[in-house]
């Protein structure tokens, strides 16, 4: 076939991956629909893949194919042992490969157009009369970005994996967390410095094609700069970060598509880069915080609150699992609202259990999920799912508040902020504004706890307090199973 | 290709995307991340390219190490997908 025929079909062999993975995202309007989209979505992937393997002149065959086999078998086996629990993690380890693979095929870019136009060789000349994209300014500047925009995903994202995944170090007897908060003194003056140093150096790579010097510091630079922004964040902001991590893996595919001169890459990682913002923004909104407020500030109770004594005190009524069968007997509607403290103590086949024992015996059980109720988008539905929840009970927060007066009991297991009623009431607390669960509305309460520590704003709960709401100090999976257990001897 | 073209298929791409991904219901946000996560990789495509020129052991290194991150993303990301959207699947 004569080269020109074969970038033909190659290029139509890459429009067809592109209408694959618009079908693909299309497919996830519905999880019946969802299974079919995926495949299509890797059928387009695969085909992108040939149509490269085959249309480009592929010399060093050892190579390409080592990279697929490694590659291939380290994702088979993250997604085959990835516990659904780990599910924050792994989104955030693999938003850092999106972004690495990114800057660094930049980088090898940037470095083949070097390579070609030293002037050692007598073909050099050509090479630079005849590759005029490659000197372009197109060409520097989306190199730039994409280093910029890779590194700083991949050393985000590795923090934030490392959060997610509760790394702590021991230093003299004290446990330090990665997952909690870390202010450095005057980090939004340190991080505005490291920023205007990564675009000086994106200046300098434009301004100095000749050289690799300037590509590799502006790297280094954007992953100092992709700690220190994603450090002083903590674990119950984490769904936000992650969906703009995923954003910028999406962003750098589409910038390197810019310099490698390639429409599949930019269709692809604009299609990524959109998804990732509007599940930012849909997180965002859920907690009622502007993105700078979660990027720049950091919560905390405020001077002047009600202290846990005032709102607490003599009014905490603590129930045993006998008490909660007793309230459960003849309640016709249920309703669990499950946060991470489900994950943590991985109740969610407890949980599924309870709500069969129940329905078993005529009530309605559903679940209210607030959007943020988790560490990343659509963490509570996936492990709930996993323990065969069918996906008709869980209900977005919206369609379920108007509801809630008419529920009977209704259980907060390991959720906190996401049901403070003091979203509603005090305009000067941190959460103020912030759409809730409106749960305290039930009849009755039931709150599954271990104890009355503070969610991650650090205010206390007045839920926890009310006459109608009962706390059940106890760790969810065994709270369930003990609740179980009642219910069977009650019955 | 002209600098214009790109442009203009990156911005309707984002639009497109705007459209799609807000029909995506919450219950299904998770595999929508890693199912995009894999959709990202397509990096890839210059990936094979840079580690298949034969053009120098760094830029082959380089390449190679490109693969494997990016066919990490793409196969742990459909994959990942795939079991959880079964679970969404088996019942209901």
């Amino acid at each position: 076939m004569d080269p020109s025929t074969l970038k033909i079909l190659q290029n139509l062999t890459y429009l067809v991956a592109s209408a694959l993975f618009i079908f693909g995202l299309k497919g996830l309007s519905h999880p019946r629909k969802a299974v079919r989209g995926n495949m299509l979505g890797s059928i387009g992937m695969l085909l992108a893949i040939l149509a490269t393997l085959v249309g480009e002149h592929i010399l060093s065959w050892g190579w390409v194919l080592a990279g697929l086999v490694v590659g291939s078998g380290f994702g088979v086996f993250l997604a085959v042992t990835v516990p659904m629990t780990g599910m924050p993690q792994m989104v955030g380890v693999l938003n850092g490969f999106g972004g690495g693979a990114s800057f660094l095929v930049a980088g090898a870019e940037l470095a083949m157009v070097i390579a070609r136009s030293a002037p050692a060789t007598g073909e050099a000349a050509a090479h630079v009369a005849e590759g005029s994209h490659a000197s372009s300014l197109q060409f520097l500047i989306a190199t730039a970005l994409s280093g910029l925009i890779g590194s700083v995903t991949l050393f985000g994202s590795f923090v934030a994996a490392g959060k997610l995944q509760e790394l702590h170090i021991t230093i003299g007897g004290k446990k330090y967390w990665l997952s909690n908060s870390i202010l450095l003194p005057g980090r939004n003056g340190i991080n505005a410095l490291v920023f205007l140093a990564c675009l000086a150096l994106c200046v300098a790579v434009v301004g100095n094609p000749g050289t690799m010097v300037w590509y590799v510091l502006l790297v280094i630079v954007a992953a100092v700069l992709g700690v220190l922004i994603t450090i002083p964040i903590g674990g119950a902001d984490m769904p936000v970060v992650i969906a703009l991590l995923n954003s910028y893996s999406g962003l750098a595919a589409a910038a390197t598509g810019f310099v490698i001169n390639n429409n599949v890459l930019i269709i692809a990682g604009s299609l990524v880069g959109a998804s990732g913002l509007i599940l930012t923004a849909i997180m965002c909104k859920a907690m009622n915080r502007s993105l700078a407020n979660v990027m720049f500030a950091t919560m905390g109770p405020q001077a002047g609150a009600p202290s846990a004594d005032d709102v607490y005190a003599g009014k905490i009524k603590s129930v045993s699992a006998d008490e909660i069968a007793m309230m459960l007997d003849g309640a016709q509607r249920v309703v669990i609202v499950p946060g991470y403290g489900l994950a943590v103590s991985q109740a969610q086949h407890a949980v599924r259990d309870f709500a069969n024992l129940l329905e078993s015996r005529g009530t309605t059980v559903e679940y209210a999920i607030h959007p943020v109720a988790g560490r990343m988008p659509g963490h509570m539905n996936v492990l709930l799912a996993e323990a065969d929840v069918p996906y008709e009970k869980l209900l977005e927060m919206d369609a379920i508040n108007p509801t809630l007066e008419t529920v009977d009991v209704g259980i907060v297991v390991g959720a906190n902020d996401v049901v403070n009623p003091v979203a509603r009431t005090d305009p000067n607390s941190p959460i103020a504004g912030m759409p809730i669960i409106d749960i305290d509305k039930c009849r009755s309460v039931i709150v599954i706890k271990r104890s009355l520590s503070p969610g991650f704003a650090g205010i206390p709960n007045p839920l926890f307090a009310n006459p109608n709401t009962s706390m059940f100090f106890n760790d969810g999976k065994k709270a369930f199973m003990e609740i179980i257990s009642a219910l069977k001897e009650n019955a | 290709m002209d600098f214009m073209l790109l442009l203009t298929v990156f911005v309707l791409a984002v639009f497109l995307g705007f459209e799609i991904i807000t029909k995506v219901p919450p219950t299904l946000h998770t595999p929508l991340m890693s199912g995009s996560n894999a959709i990202s990789g397509i990096t890839v495509v210059g990936a094979l390219v840079a580690a298949g020129t034969g053009e120098g052991f760094w830029v082959k290194l380089i390449g190679f190490v490109a693969i494997v991150l990016a066919m990490t993303n793409v196969v742990g990301g459909f994959l990942v997908s795939h079991r959880m959207l079964m679970m969404f699947r088996r019942k209901g």
